[in-house]
């Protein structure tokens, strides 16, 4: 509870039993699981099919791109950056890791390229955003076209189809059951989880995030962390890149297109702060899930591909205003002591 | 007393939650008064303000003007109704112009519904005019000193005809000058039966200016009266509820070799300056705002970029390229503006003061969180800081534990020569008291500390010696045993000099 010095200088048992619902705090922990269990609920009693054990795989599995994805950007955006770009770097890595695979690469060093090319572009995107001061909102939209672009130039605008691709299995297999894509999302979220919520590292982000000038001034080499989350996302874009040509067994020029909306969409889904300095990882996780249950949910209930978009879009809204909600009801929870 | 007062409110109360912010508040102004309103941080100043402001509304009790029952529902009603308020966080748009920001809402138009700008600019210089401020409407007023910025926002609501006008710490950030400036607009002001609220910690102005005082504490009225029947103790205790005693007291400390040298550093119009701090000695830079004295504790700090000069921390040559290469030096600083350049409002205490020493904690790039929080918390014990602050947002804080916060940060680092600007502003008597017991614990402990203050009698009560600096240099250096306020202002303000013919270049 945000509250007034002195009397949580003195907090005694009877001044907290009597604090009332606080919305906000309670929003901020556990809203957004509420979401996904009403949906849930929803679903399961709408569509018999939902709880079944391939369908709910199924629904793992269609999220893992978007998921991965969303997971790079959370670094960036808890920055208080913004990443376009990571759309068209799907393409772009998935696209040197399938000719590199054509060419004789082995699958583990083709998977390894396409990260590292996203990596490369995200370093593009970092540098010029850190060193440059330049917008990332900008930067990032001119990388997006000209890497699109580049996707095209390689390319020639026609997918490159390769049945025996070396590393569709990242896309296609299944470990004791479970789909590749999704045990890979797994260990890029324990990983993202990991660094910032247990490492100097991500301390060091989120204080970036939170006052990049009180960052500098407590000894925080800001460049190098602003630089450092554009290669993380970029290499996220890479691997889900690649996750992607493997799905579809081939080079797609236009993979991509439109992801970094939605990978956006579950990242402020998941409660992180476009501001910067505020959020989770794991609310980006129950972001992606709540996106990927609603377009399979309306899937399974036959709605039209067109009303699909149209409800996607309500919740996106609907989120973004219960969160805004919350933080409109700041100025009278929150008392410092310049203002007290 | 029997005359009806300008503006009164009645048993006022708010609450946020389970807090009581206000309960059963009384003030009545009268046309032509100032009238100090006087609390520690928390105490409910500044919820008073806002309900007079609009801002929030209070939820029982009543408000009067001109014996008149008023309601006060937004921002937009006290303006009509001729309250205005000065915030100590002013409510300007820096890039605008001067005169764009006193049209603001009311910009007057053409014939043809274009902005007339020379009539902005006219009605500018008019309005500035009329509080005797000597400001060009055509600068962008982000330019301008706080203390101008601030007239120009007087000559806002004067120009509204504000007949009740509430100044929020209005000297908190201004030079001995421009204080004086203000002074005497509020004289004029009051002359003209404006009624002035006036809020301040600063107990010398408040007797100096005020006629009466009310006094507020954790919420509640303690009581109003004239200044006259009052000591400047007596209102301490009402504030704090105990007695205070005196705030600069302390034995004599000794300094030992030294800790910080600065040669000929030179930065921005800054420079060259040569200053030394001793291990066990607390130095103090005096000077106006805008004297230099930031910009020097920056450049020591790498914050700004260096043009020349070393700066030595027990003899070896910190290179202070950036704050990382200082800190890692040995040196710490809190800076001015602790909200902006100081903390991570939104992040817990435990993450603020860990920042600059996660290295201690960090094994292969991991944290050992409970390393961390046992340390922290020791910092917190020292500085008397709320145990249960571990884990709240540092916006939770009241100014004061705010700024130990920043302080803890570095103690526990560890930093051997701590830079400390202006560390008690906006901070009420009480942390103020303990924040100058921790400085001298500090310097006792061996630690060489450099401090930028703009309250005299604090930068001569606190220090062993004085760094008096004018235009960006150091012009005169005084033991603070023998320094007077006088003294240290005619320095400052370069009457000394004039007087000597020469200025004095002095080298430590």
């Amino acid at each position: 509870m945000i509250d007034n010095g002195k009397l949580a200088m003195a907090p005694t048992a009877e001044t907290r039993a009597k604090r009332p619902f606080d919305f906000a705090k309670w929003w901020d922990r556990i809203g957004i699981l509420v979401v996904l269990a009403v949906l849930v609920l929803l679903m399961s009693s709408i569509a018999p099919n939902f709880n079944r054990v391939d369908n709910l795989l199924n629904i793992a599995r269609s999220i893992s791109v978007n998921a991965i994805l969303a997971a790079g950007l959370t670094f960036v955006i808890l920055t208080g950056g913004i990443d376009l770009s990571v759309g068209s770097i799907v393409a772009v890595a998935g696209v040197v890791a399938v000719v590199l695979a054509i060419a004789g690469l082995p699958a583990p060093l083709a998977v390894l390229a396409g990260m590292i090319v996203g990596a490369a572009c995200g370093l593009v995107n970092g540098a010029l955003t850190a060193y440059l001061a330049l917008a990332p909102f900008i930067v990032t939209l001119g990388t997006m076209t000209f890497l699109r672009g580049l996707a095209y130039t390689i390319t020639a605008g026609q997918p490159i189809v390769s049945s025996g691709l070396n590393f569709k299995d990242i896309g296609n297999g299944y470990l004791a059951g479970i789909p590749a894509p999704v045990i890979v999302m797994a260990v890029v979220y324990v990983v993202a989880w990991f660094l910032l919520e247990r490492t100097r590292y991500g301390r060091h982000v989120y204080a970036v995030g939170g006052n990049a000038q009180a960052a500098r001034l407590a000894g925080v080499r800001v460049d190098r962390i602003t630089t450092s989350v554009y290669v993380i996302a970029g290499a996220c874009a890479g691997l889900a890149g690649v996750i992607f040509a493997a799905r579809v067994i081939s080079a797609q020029p236009t993979a991509g297109t439109g992801y970094e909306l939605d990978a956006i969409a579950a990242v402020v889904l998941g409660g992180t702060s476009l501001a910067g300095g505020r959020g989770r990882i794991i609310g980006t996780l129950v972001g992606s899930i709540i996106l990927g249950i609603l377009s399979t949910g309306l899937i399974l209930l036959n709605v039209p591909f067109f009303r699909q978009l149209l409800i996607k879009g309500v919740v996106i809204i609907l989120a973004v205003a219960i969160d805004s909600l919350k933080t409109r009801s700041l100025p009278f929870l929150r008392r410092d002591g310049v203002t007290a | 007393m029997t005359q009806e007062p300008l503006l009164r409110l009645e048993d006022v109360t708010k609450r946020f939650g389970a807090t009581l912010a206000l309960n059963g508040v009384h003030l009545d102004l009268r046309a032509g008064e100032v009238h100090a309103l006087m609390g520690e941080n928390g105490a409910g100043k500044s919820t008073l303000m806002k309900i007079l402001a609009g801002n929030i509304q209070g939820d029982s009790g009543r408000i009067f003007l001109d014996g008149r029952e008023i309601e006060i529902r937004s921002p937009l009603d006290a303006r009509a109704h001729g309250i205005a308020i000065i915030h100590q966080e002013l409510n300007t748009v820096p890039h605008m112009t001067v005169a764009e920001n006193l049209s603001l809402g009311q910009e007057p138009r053409t014939a043809l519904g274009m902005l007339d700008r020379p009539r902005v600019r006219r009605e500018a210089r008019d309005k500035l005019a009329r509080i005797g401020a000597d400001i060009d409407p055509t600068r962008p007023l982000g330019s301008l000193s706080v203390g101008m910025q601030q007239m120009v926002e007087i000559a806002r609501a004067v120009s509204e005809n504000a007949r009740v006008l509430v100044l929020d710490e209005p000297t908190a950030a201004l030079s001995r000058a421009e204080a004086q400036q203000l002074y005497r607009l509020i004289g004029q002001m009051r002359a003209a039966g404006v009624g002035l609220v006036y809020i301040s910690h600063r107990m010398e102005e408040v007797w100096q200016l005020a006629d009466r005082v009310t006094v507020l504490r954790d919420g509640g009225y303690v009581g109003t009266a004239l200044m006259g029947e009052l000591t400047p103790e007596d209102v301490v205790r009402m504030m704090v509820g105990r007695a205070i005693g005196n705030l600069y007291d302390h034995a004599p400390r000794h300094a030992g070799a030294i800790a910080l040298e600065v040669e000929g550093l030179t930065g921005g119009s800054i420079g060259p300056v040569d200053l030394t701090v001793r291990a066990g000695e607390i130095v103090c830079m005096a000077g106006l705002i805008g004297s230099g004295r930031t910009e020097v504790a920056r450049l020591i700090f790498g914050a700004d970029r260096r043009t020349g000069g070393t700066v030595r921390v027990n003899g070896r040559e910190s290179r202070p390229v950036d704050p990382y290469a200082a800190i890692a030096g040995g040196i710490g600083m809190v800076p001015e503006d602790r909200k902006v350049q100081g903390l991570f409002l939104d992040h817990s205490v435990e993450r603020n003061v860990a920042i600059s020493s996660l290295e201690r904690f960090t094994s292969f790039g991991v944290v050992q969180r409970m390393a961390a929080r046992s340390a922290v918390t020791q910092q917190m014990q020292r500085l008397h800081l709320r145990q249960d602050a571990l884990d709240l947002e540092v916006k939770a804080l009241s100014g004061g534990n705010q700024q130990k916060a920043a302080l803890a940060r570095w103690l526990m680092r560890d930093s051997k020569v701590l830079v400390l600007d202006e560390p008690t502003r906006g901070v009420d008597i009480g942390a103020k008291r303990e924040i100058y017991e921790l400085i001298d614990e500090l310097a006792r402990a061996g630690k060489a500390v450099l401090v930028i203050s703009s309250d005299l009698p604090e930068a001569i009560g606190i220090s062993d010696r004085l760094l008096v600096m004018r235009e960006g240099r150091i012009v005169h250096e005084l033991r603070s045993a023998d320094a007077t306020e006088e003294e240290v202002m005619s320095h400052a303000t370069g009457t000394a000099a004039r007087q000597a013919g020469v200025v004095q270049e002095v080298r430590a």
